[in-house]
């Protein structure tokens, strides 16, 4: 017994005197909280389990649920726009157009109302016990993503059945575009999450600007509808501004094999990359201000 | 008298340097009342300091106890050195592996079985899926709902959530351990198991930091305690001088009750204290030592200002550390006493006093209508019993030694 206790002590005198909590420095800390999310990435991994298995546990349905709710959409959105409105005239194979947008737009939607909701929604864990607290949104990433990759491969099965299956470049842009949305929804459930702690009012407000959100990217009607409309350059730039349009397009460009004759918008890649490069510095801005924010969360919830 | 340890030169494994807390108490909470009450927004917060520049260091191998009324800031101070909380100003900083048992069960899905759980949970308090797996087993056991395992949690009753909970919690691989309030969890023999635990803990050379209102279990357990109140450290130091003071710091309270009640009905409650306790042998001798089986007088003196009807007055003899080793009172030996005016004195006459080796405090206490207690005077006596030595605990009883073997020779 006291050689273990010996050892113990022995052990810990040649540990140093590390503070307790996360590291507050705004921009030191960084690698402090990369170290300790990536510490936790076990936890991570079992999180985006437990989101998954008690989503839709004793459900008789289960997982096909969250095909039912997108399928859903895409009939309602295919006959009320498509047919009544006419939109499916001028766009080709009008199904698998619609099931694109509203693939890509799921998971930035996905990640960032659950994500919105996610600190105060574990508010048991964070008073209690101290781990890196952006496991919670990302967390929520995960979910969504797994649910994502379940509609990317019915889409895909959908367009080899309609027309033929996308190319090596049209991975490419559905690769830029996943990228271009995660890491605009990770910066985002970031800020909120940490944000709605304090004020719980954002996550009604997200919920209002999600729904927003929705008819500013062109999910359910075409891009040339926008440009038509729009005479002037700069609205046209503004509207290709949004990172969801470019990820939507990238994803229609890619997967909507049936609308290569269909009018896009040029440089369509570079934008991408612009906004991917514009992306990365206002990531790291939000999961500063989430680690700044994240040292009062047990008090407030 | 439990085994106090000394505690080991060990390494300081916590330390706390002139760590303050303030809470802002807002009272709104939506954007609404916010805009609306921006220009008066000062108005609206309270400034609510929780600890004061507290200095600690905490070496490894010592248990320790922090204790306090409530609302003294022990939780604040504990949640400080667990990183759940930052401090306002100061630094805390610790050294090795820290895991906190903060009210069981807080990383339980209701959804998940309870395998599922154990992992989840263990994950949470920082146990790798090759560690517990490696546990599981003696986790499970530990528990004692292996047959419950792999239902979902929210079919639980609560004894079995809270000790898979704990099972979970032990058998992560700590250096410093923080305890909220979790060790009173499950039926007698569970807690049984989890006290032989934390000794187990405490041979291993871990560190316990313990928060508590159970004050015997800091008796028990600790080796240090440290006293908190107002958010300020006023005690810091062996675990009976810190129950001595906290116990008559809560009798001052309790008195402050007492007197408050008192002057909402004042011309109804009489004024009653006791004034004095002391002791004699059956002869009216002062003595403040006896030997076990020795006769004793306990005199009371009481001094009323006004009337109390039905009287009761009792005594009892203290442990050191504040638990009853015997009381009585009149109303227990089936007495009824006259209503009581102005100075008396009282006598209890106990015979054959067979108590075990060690030092007591005799307190007093005078009540009305049969029980409504008026005053109370703690450490009114103390006493030391000397015996021969050849026994512990607070009872010394005349032994012998029979066997059907040859008898061992006695030298």
């Amino acid at each position: 017994m006291t050689t273990q206790k010996d050892l113990r002590n022995e052990r810990l005198a040649a540990e140093p005197l590390v503070p307790a909590g996360p590291v507050s420095g705004f921009v030191g800390g960084t690698a402090d909280s990369v170290r300790g999310v990536w510490r936790y990435r076990e936890l991570l991994d079992l999180l985006v389990k437990r989101e998954l298995k008690s989503r839709y546990k004793d459900s008789a349905l289960g997982f096909l649920w969250s095909l039912i709710r997108p399928l859903t959409q895409l009939l309602i959105y295919y006959i009320a726009i498509g047919q009544f409105l006419g939109a499916a005239r001028s766009i080709p194979d009008f199904a698998i157009y619609i099931f694109t947008g509203l693939t890509a737009w799921g998971l930035f939607s996905d990640i960032i109302s659950t994500g919105t909701g996610s600190i105060v929604a574990n508010g048991g864990l964070v008073k209690k016990i101290y781990l890196p607290r952006e496991v919670f949104p990302l967390s929520v990433i995960g979910s969504a993503i797994f649910n994502f990759v379940i509609q990317l491969v019915i889409l895909v099965i959908a367009a080899i059945l309609a027309s033929e299956p996308p190319s090596l470049l049209g991975w490419g842009y559905v690769l830029l575009g996943t990228i271009l949305l995660l890491i605009y929804a990770t910066a985002a459930a970031f800020l909120l999450s940490a944000i709605n702690v304090y004020l719980r009012d954002v996550q009604y407000l997200v919920e209002v600007a999600l729904m927003v959100g929705f008819w500013l990217s062109p999910i359910v009607y075409a891009w040339s509808f926008v440009h038509d409309a729009l005479h002037s350059d700069l609205l046209n730039n503004l509207y290709l501004a949004n990172p969801v349009t470019l990820a939507v397009l990238a994803f229609q460009r890619g997967l909507w094999v049936a609308g290569a004759g269909v009018p896009q918008p040029t440089d369509l890649g570079l934008r991408i990359v612009i906004a991917v490069a514009i992306g990365l510095p206002i990531l790291w801005l939000c999961q500063r201000v989430f680690a700044r924010l994240q040292s009062n969360f047990a008090q407030e919830l | 008298m439990p085994p106090i340890v000394a505690a080991p030169s060990g390494v300081t494994v916590v330390k706390v340097a002139g760590a303050s807390k303030r809470f802002v108490i807002r009272k709104e909470k939506s954007l609404k009342e916010r805009l609306v009450n921006m220009g008066r927004s000062r108005a609206h917060k309270d400034d609510f300091w929780a600890l004061r520049d507290i200095d600690l260091e905490i070496h490894s191998g010592s248990t320790v106890g922090l204790i306090g009324p409530n609302g003294s800031g022990k939780s604040t101070l504990l949640k400080l050195i667990g990183g759940i909380l930052q401090p306002t100003s100061g630094t805390v900083e610790h050294r090795g592996r820290l895991a906190a048992l903060l009210e069981l069960g807080a990383g339980f899905h209701p959804d998940l079985t309870g395998r599922e759980n154990v992992y989840l949970n263990a994950s949470i308090l920082g146990l790798s899926r090759k560690q517990t797996s490696q546990f599981f087993d003696q986790i499970v056991a530990f528990s004692g709902i292996e047959p419950f395992i792999d239902t979902q949690v929210k079919f639980y009753s609560s004894g079995m959530y809270v000790r898979l909970a704990f099972a979970v919690s032990v058998h992560v691989d700590p250096d410093v351990l923080l305890v909220d309030e979790v060790l009173a969890v499950g039926d007698e023999p569970f807690q049984r198991k989890c006290m032989d635990r934390i000794r187990q803990f405490q041979a291993e050379g871990r560190t316990i930091i313990l928060v508590t209102h159970g004050l015997d279990a800091v008796a028990d357990l600790c080796d240090r305690a440290v006293v908190l109140e107002h958010g300020q450290i006023v005690l810091d130091g062996d675990p009976v001088d810190a129950l001595r003071h906290l116990r008559a710091d809560f009798e001052a309270m309790r008195q402050d009750d007492i007197d408050s009640q008192r002057d909402e009905a004042p011309q109804e409650i009489a004024q009653a204290r006791v004034t004095g306790v002391s002791v004699t042998d059956p002869g009216g001798e002062p003595v403040t030592v006896i030997v076990p089986g020795a006769g004793l007088l306990v005199n009371v003196d009481v001094a009323v200002d006004g009337q109390v009807t039905d009287p009761v007055l009792g005594i009892s003899i203290d442990s050191m550390l504040g638990q009853v080793v015997f009381g009585i009172n009149t109303r227990l030996m089936g007495l009824r006493l006259d209503p009581m005016t102005g100075r008396s004195r009282h006598t209890f006459r106990l015979d054959d006093v067979r108590l075990g080796e060690g030092q007591y405090t005799i307190h007093a206490a005078i009540a009305r209508d049969g029980g409504v207690e008026l005053n109370r005077m703690l450490n009114g006596a103390s006493l030391s019993v000397h015996s021969k030595g050849q026994s512990v605990g607070f009872l010394n009883v005349d032994t012998e030694f029979l066997s059907d073997q040859p008898r061992i020779r006695v030298d």
